[in-house]
């Protein structure tokens, strides 16, 4: 009776509450201003994939929106941030609130068609919405520059303050910051009322109507959530980068976004920032020495994790965890 | 005014008829049993009720609304609730957390992303108090999956009452549950609230004479005739159909 003991409001209370792995997480991102100051750059492209996995999670990880084209959301916050900074205006902060909101508009309009599939017409619907995207990029050259990237990015100071760097000191905190407040944001939804309902949506779509519950509606809600933080990420990259090529909005991100997540484990909060960091260092490193071998070896170490860790590094390292103590904290509670 | 009635329903699928001019009337506070062989269309019926199905023909009335065209949620927020004949829950939600969703759902609280569930306290009470009340109280924090089959089946029927249902159809609802462990079941539902209006599939005929106050006979997609259980057991077609050439789905004892 240990169990029943706990009254169903802490239990819910104690599922929502930050863990100190959690915390732990948290410090060791500040980590690399000290440990690695050469790699600050890196770090802010990881901070940003992060935040663009996170985004795929929750649609994937939460929902079960299966999207081969999210590159899609990502590419609009980077092309309208920049473009809002080659034409004139440069400052930080109210790009990526441009970024999101231009992709959240779009977002909204893929969800009303999103939001009626599932399986594999949702999947060829994501990807073919992803390439129409990328080819309009490609073909507006006057406005994106096409194949050359959009160049001529100016950025203001953060807060008018803090100049971008070519160390990205600047760059890594303020990319950090965004993605934890972003991060605060995902992980209220998760344990919000409309989050235990995406749960439901991913568990048993047959079940939520006969329960009263408007899948679609929940669906394209949390479709334009994630493409606005995809957005986000995007403007992210674009600002602290100063550039914008068409590599931001083609089926190649899309497709390593999943596999980041896929490999971290979708629909555990942490499983795209653990999958963003393990794909962007390993990319880092392994395309040092032979960059033609690289997808071998990311396409050996997907294959294994989908074999062995269905729920992926997280999903693995949550089961190891609780079969290794799980009486003791049984006991305990 | 009854509490659910259908008229003429109509329902085929290309050359198989699998509802054929049904209509019947549920007085509210009913307790009416649908019976019949497998592949009666019963289950079909449910569906067509629900509006899992769109009928070919012929209306639906949930009191005295016309339902006939409304999508499956809407008829739930309405009061006309099922649960399923194979378990159809959420196996990685806990109880507690599967029947908090349907609660919120029915508060329209489904809607908030920006507040935790702790801050709706009486969704999570009234959750609780509906599994307490079925005797999944101790098991409420158990993944779905992890709960024994029994548990599971009056898990179906706590989902069906935390959206507050008017009108509830069960399909079977023992079904798959042995024998000796089925009691708690029929016991869960004997003690259904009298405000609620209840139809169910059930193929135990103890459980269907000592519970059903009317019984609706359905073969082939028809009606074949509705009465007491006297009349129903009385009835000479119906000792064919069940006694002739086919004992499927009688239990015998």
């Amino acid at each position: 009776m240990s169990v029943t003991a706990a009254s169903p409001h802490a239990y819910l209370e104690r599922q929502a509450r930050w863990t100190w792995i959690e915390v732990a997480f948290w410090a060791a991102a500040l980590l690399p201003f000290w440990l690695t100051p050469n790699y600050l750059v890196l770090a802010s492209q990881i901070a940003i994939t992060a935040l663009f996995a996170l985004s795929l999670d929750l649609i994937l990880g939460y929902a079960g929106i299966v999207s081969l084209g999210h590159a899609a959301f990502f590419g609009l916050g980077a092309y309208t941030a920049g473009l809002a900074a080659k034409h004139g205006w440069g400052e930080p902060i109210t790009g990526l609130m441009l970024g999101a909101l231009v992709a959240g508009i779009v977002g909204y309009a893929a969800s009303l068609i999103v939001s009626r599939f599932r399986h594999l017409a949702l999947i060829m619907i994501t990807l073919g919405m992803g390439l129409l995207l990328k080819e309009a990029a490609n073909s507006a050259s006057w406005l994106t520059g096409g194949a050359d990237g959009l160049q001529g990015v100016k950025m203001w100071p953060v807060f008018n303050t803090f100049r971008f760097d070519l160390y990205g000191y600047v760059a890594y905190t303020y990319s950090l910051i965004v993605l934890f407040l972003v991060f605060l944001v995902a992980r209220r939804i998760i344990h919000s009322p409309f989050g235990l309902s995406l749960r439901g949506i991913r568990e048993n779509p047959l079940r939520m109507p006969a329960v009263g519950a408007s899948s679609r509606a929940h669906l394209r809600k949390i479709y334009t959530i994630s493409a606005v933080m995809a957005g986000i990420a995007g403007a992210l990259l674009a600002q602290t980068t100063e550039t914008v090529s068409l590599a931001s909005i083609d089926f190649e991100r899309s497709a390593d976004v999943l596999v980041m997540l896929i490999l971290g484990g979708a629909g555990h909060l942490y499983g795209g920032l653990v999958g963003a960091i393990i794909f962007m260092v390993a990319r880092d490193q392994f395309s040092g020495n032979t960059p033609q071998f690289w997808y071998f070896w990311i396409g050996t170490l997907l294959v294994a994790v989908v074999m062995f860790l269905p729920n992926g590094i997280l999903g693995g390292l949550a089961k190891l965890v609780s079969t290794w103590r799980g009486s003791f904290w049984r006991g305990k509670s | 005014m009854s509490a659910l009635s259908t008229r003429g329903l109509d329902k085929s699928f290309g050359s198989l008829v699998v509802a054929s001019d049904i209509s019947f009337e549920l007085p509210q506070g009913a307790r009416h049993a649908l019976i019949g062989p497998n592949g009666a269309g019963k289950t079909t019926l449910i569906n067509l009720m629900t509006g899992m199905l769109r009928p070919d023909a012929g209306e639906i009335l949930l009191g005295d609304e016309e339902i006939t065209a409304l999508p499956p949620e809407k008829r739930v927020s309405r009061g006309l609730v099922r649960t399923f004949q194979i378990n159809t829950l959420f196996p990685n939600l806990n109880a507690l957390e599967a029947v908090t969703l349907a609660v919120c759902e029915r508060e329209g609280m489904a809607r908030a992303w920006w507040q935790r569930i702790s801050a709706y306290p009486s969704a999570v009470d009234e959750a609780h108090a509906i599994l307490s009340s079925l005797m999944l109280g101790a098991d409420c924090y158990r993944p779905t999956r992890e709960l024994p089959y029994g548990r599971q089946r009056l898990l179906e029927i706590a989902l069906a009452l935390a959206t507050r249902p008017k009108v509830l159809l069960l399909d079977e609802p023992a079904a798959g549950v042995p024998r000796d462990e089925s009691a708690e079941l029929f016991a869960a539902i004997s003690n259904l609230s009298r405000d609620i209006t209840v139809l169910f599939i059930e193929h135990d005929m103890n459980f269907v004479f000592r519970f059903a106050s009317r019984i609706i006979v359905m073969v082939g997609g028809r009606i074949l005739l509705e009465g007491t259980s006297e009349e129903v057991a009385a009835d000479p077609r119906v000792r064919e159909v069940y006694l002739g050439k086919s004992h499927h789905g009688v239990r015998h004892g």
